[in-house]
């Protein structure tokens, strides 16, 4: 799978829920339609939590990586 | 397929630190997803939005009352709460864990636009004026608002 390049990175390391989906939230408004986030958690609840935020506000989850403890999480704006 | 916002609506009855923490992470995470998130605030939730330092009450048992009522920072947990050492011990794990403070997540709930409502019944019974409430919060309204909301919403909750 090719690299995809983030239009903007959000580190929400070290962030214990909500916080994580409610930056992601306040993040998404910063880019257009159509490029991409990248998020960055430690909160292992962020897995579900990522995927039910992006389910429930319509933008695409492209992708979900785990390594070393943090989670990298690929969205595209859609809305 | 409608475009209407879906509505989450939520009851705080109870002022304790955990069930009010529980109410406003919750409604966070709900304006977060995209939901339109009204709290509405009666009895012993109204300490929640008290400002510090406020005295309440106008006859005995008003004034005696504003004795035993808190602000955000000082309301203790359900269970445990020992006098408040309870309330110190469980603000210090969490802190450790990072957990966001109630202050906090009610600035959050404030930023991400959840309406802040309030029971004009109980305010009245428990002599809380307006004033002694915080200026973020909305309206002060009565049951009924509460009901309609409450039948347009998909999320209803009473904590």
């Amino acid at each position: 799978m090719s690299e995809i390049t983030p239009n903007k990175i959000l580190d929400a390391r070290g962030l214990q829920c909500p916080m994580p989906v409610v930056k992601t939230s306040q993040e998404i408004k910063s880019i257009a339609v159509g490029e991409i986030l990248q998020v960055l958690a430690t909160d292992p609840g962020s897995m579900a939590d990522i995927s039910a935020w992006c389910k429930s506000t319509g933008n695409t989850l492209l992708s979900m990586e785990k390594g070393d403890g943090v989670f990298t999480f690929t969205i595209r704006r859609e809305k | 397929m409608s475009d209407q916002p879906k509505k989450c609506s939520i009851v705080v009855f109870s002022g304790d630190m955990d069930r009010v923490m529980g109410a406003f992470i919750i409604a966070t995470t709900a304006a977060a997803m995209g939901m339109e998130t009204s709290m509405f605030f009666t009895f012993w939730g109204l300490q929640a939005l008290k400002k510090e330092r406020v005295s309440t009450g106008k006859g005995l048992f008003g004034k005696m009352l504003s004795f035993f009522l808190k602000d955000i920072d000082h309301i203790g947990p359900s269970k445990l709460n020992m006098g408040g050492m309870g309330r110190w011990m469980f603000k210090k794990m969490m802190s450790a864990k990072k957990v966001s403070t109630l202050r906090e997540l009610r600035q959050m709930a404030i930023d991400l636009g959840v309406h802040l409502l309030a029971c004009q019944m109980s305010m009245d019974v428990m002599e809380i004026p307006r004033e002694a409430l915080i200026d973020e919060l909305e309206d002060v309204v009565g049951a009924a608002t509460y009901v309609l909301q409450a039948q347009e919403a998909q999320i209803t909750l009473f904590v």
